[in-house]
């Protein structure tokens, strides 16, 4: 009985939070959650027969980004580009070597262990591999209580009914709670450590590619689960993956990574619809297609990615870009709001008038696209992005007006 | 019993039951490692009443009969006599009181120290790491029967004094195990969810990451106890560690190996008796793993 209320008030406070932020699902304006300030980590790669650091690896290279509450924010990038290091910053795994954090208002890079304790319960992860996130020699019941007993939040007498309820919440009946992690599937492992992430009633959840690891029936169970949480708690999502289309699913807003470095910010549908910066349409164009009679073109980029213990100079994405000007070799381009709400670094789009840019993203992209093998031939669809997030009528339907394309 | 089975048909579903009554379960209905128990309990019961009751004996384990001196094996006694005509098969019940606490004891004492110098060095890492690591090298580098010597010549001699060497100096061996276990087990993903939670770092090396270590600790520890037996009886060689005319098992494998040819029994049945209480100790570490792992564990 007792947790039944509890869970009522929760849910009204959940409700109140949601509806102060997000009255129309349009989660960008909202009070600013998260704040991250020229964030930077590095790590040493070599060191000199005494130890002092010779070479190091730029993971992440000044990065700044925010997230407001109720949003979900989406970090993508191919592996190795430094989103993963962002995640484990935010949940204190891993110490900045410059930049800041600032939560709810207050500065959290350097706190002392107790204060951070606090901290801790606010911010949570949710990590890639569900083989590798749990115990094999705990409990379900263990492993989701145990987040709950060591930070004091219930007493000891209500959490096992908080335990069937978190379980209850993300899917797993509450009688399997005596069972050992060995003893479920994929799916069933990422709900068990979705309900440990909150069990301590967090208000941003940093996802760590909480999919990938799982088929893809699955992928979009667990996608439709934290979409629900999110909607009923109240819940601030920072959701890294390397798959764009689970990224469109379940993002308001998109941040684009290349090795190390920000390329891009949007609303989902903007980014989609009219990407900026030639990674991001590259990027986009590698988005497959299940339909075979649909023939398309795409942006092929060429060569690797250069080693982040050396990182060029100019521009992170120059050697292989495939729009680049004298500058991109010289100095990397600042993230600038080009577009409303819409923030891109590139030098292409320097000095050019606001109602332009548009026109010359298209134009870049379609100088890049080349055309690939499909069965369609005459009928080739000349749009390189291929990926539809959302129809001209669903956007509307969300009050997002779409860039004019063709 | 049948009650037992009937309750355990479903022995998670209940409420309130501790791990240690699944595990126990498990290592119930293995039945390899139930007879091993079994023989260390019965080597270990008749060690005791022996030391408290020592009538129980067939004969006075240091009477010495000359005229039986070498006597085979017969129904008068069963494991025959050694050179001094003593009775085997009193000398080999009598030599478990002090064969098990050597071995029990500095393995305890191994266990102790070198898993938490070696939890504490792998998980830590870094300076505290190379300061641990180098000083198990030092030790490690000196043949260990040496550096019990040396152990011994500071502390004087004596079978407790035997038993705290024996165990130090196997102490570094522990101390690798464990560090190398803990820096695999410490990158597993449970481990940074642990310190996402708020977890202190002793709870995450006790909860987190011990129990994961733990068969390989298991495994050596048993086979610690049948070297710790044959190190114990190594030192008495040496005049260090079991006196004569103490019965002790590895102390007599060792005089009866002279005799080998004129009385092999003066030999065998001390070995064996080191040999089955091992394999025992072995077999029960098994079923013990595999008892704690919830993988393997029988249900």
């Amino acid at each position: 009985m007792q947790s039944d209320t509890a869970e009522k008030n929760e849910a009204t406070a959940a409700a109140t939070q949601t509806q102060g932020a997000a009255p129309q699902r349009d989660k960008t304006k909202g009070e600013v959650l998260l704040d991250v300030q020229h964030l930077s980590k590095s790590f040493v790669a070599a060191t000199s027969f005494f130890g002092k650091p010779t070479s190091f690896v730029q993971a992440v290279d000044d990065v700044s980004f925010q997230i407001h509450r109720g949003e979900a924010f989406g970090l993508v990038g191919e592996s190795g580009c430094g989103k993963t290091t962002i995640g484990k910053m935010l949940v204190g795994l891993l110490k900045p070597t410059s930049g800041r954090i600032i939560f709810e208002g207050q500065d959290v890079t350097d706190l002392d262990p107790k204060e951070r304790r606090k901290y801790c319960r606010d911010i949570q992860l949710i990590f890639q591999d569900p083989y590798a996130s749990l115990n094999p020699r705990m409990t379900v019941s263990q492993i989701v209580s145990e987040p709950i007993i060591t930070n004091n939040i219930l007493p000891a007498d209500q959490v096992d009914a908080r335990v069937d309820e978190l379980l209850d919440r993300v899917g797993i009946r509450p009688e399997l709670k005596n069972r050992y992690p060995h003893e479920f599937s994929g799916g069933q492992r990422q709900r068990v450590g979705i309900a440990r992430a909150l069990a301590v009633n967090p208000k941003l959840i940093v996802c760590d590619e909480p999919v990938s690891a799982l088929d893809v029936s699955i992928q979009a169970q667990v996608l439709n689960l934290l979409e629900d949480l999110r909607d009923d708690m109240g819940l601030t999502y920072l959701f890294i993956a390397h798959g764009l289309n689970v990224v469109k699913h379940i993002s308001d807003r998109v941040g684009v990574m290349y090795l190390g470095k920000l390329m891009e910010i949007a609303p989902k549908n903007e980014l989609y619809h009219n990407p900026l910066c030639p990674y991001t349409q590259a990027l986009l164009s590698a988005i497959p297609s299940p339909d075979p009679h649909l023939s398309r073109k795409r942006i092929i980029l060429k060569g690797d990615v250069p080693s982040p213990i050396d990182p060029p100079a100019g521009c992170r994405f120059a050697s292989r870009c495939f729009a680049k000007v004298g500058a991109c070799e010289v100095e990397h381009p600042d993230l600038v709001e080009v577009l409303p709400n819409h923030w891109c670094a590139c030098h292409r789009y320097a000095n050019v008038k606001p109602e332009d840019i548009t026109k010359l993203a298209r134009q870049i992209q379609y100088e890049a696209a080349r055309p690939t093998y499909g069965m369609g031939g005459s009928d080739a669809n000349a749009d390189p992005i291929s990926s539809d997030p959302d129809t001209p009528a669903e956007a509307k339907a969300k009050g997002e007006v779409l860039p004019k394309s063709k | 019993m049948a009650e037992a089975t009937a309750d355990t048909v479903k022995p998670t579903a209940e409420k309130g039951e501790s791990i240690w009554d699944d595990v126990w379960y498990s290592l119930s209905h293995n039945v390899t490692a139930m007879v091993s128990l079994g023989f260390i309990a019965l080597v270990a019961l008749l060690a005791i009443l022996s030391a408290i009751f020592p009538q129980i004996l067939p004969y006075d384990p240091y009477a010495q009969d000359l005229s039986q001196s070498f006597a085979a094996p017969s129904a008068a006694h069963w494991f025959g006599c050694d050179q001094q005509g003593r009775d085997i098969f009193s000398r080999v019940i009598v030599g478990g009181q002090v064969s098990l606490t050597v071995g029990l004891l500095s393995v305890s004492i191994s266990l102790v120290v070198g898993v938490t110098l070696g939890a504490i060095a792998g998980y830590k890492g870094g300076k505290v790491d190379t300061v641990i690591m180098r000083c198990m090298d030092v030790l490690l580098a000196v043949p260990s029967i040496l550096l019990a010597i040396t152990f011994m010549a500071a502390l004087g001699k004596g079978i407790d004094k035997a038993v705290v060497a024996i165990g130090l100096v196997s102490i570094p061996e522990y101390a690798r195990i464990v560090r190398s276990q803990i820096l695999s087990v410490k990158e597993n993903d449970y481990v940074s969810a642990a310190r996402v939670i708020g977890d202190s770092d002793a709870k995450i090396i006790f909860r987190h990451v011990l129990p994961n270590v733990a068969p390989s600790i298991i495994v050596r520890a048993t086979l610690g106890i049948s070297s710790a037996i044959l190190d114990a009886a190594a030192l008495g060689f040496l005049g260090l560690g079991v006196q004569p005319p103490q019965a002790e098992w590895g102390d007599m494998l060792g005089r009866g190996r002279n005799y080998i040819f004129q009385a092999p029994h003066a030999m065998i049945y001390p070995g064996l008796a080191i040999t089955l209480t091992v394999l025992a100790f072995n077999l029960l570490g098994d079923g013990i793993r595999d008892a704690v792992d919830p993988k393997s564990r029988r249900r």
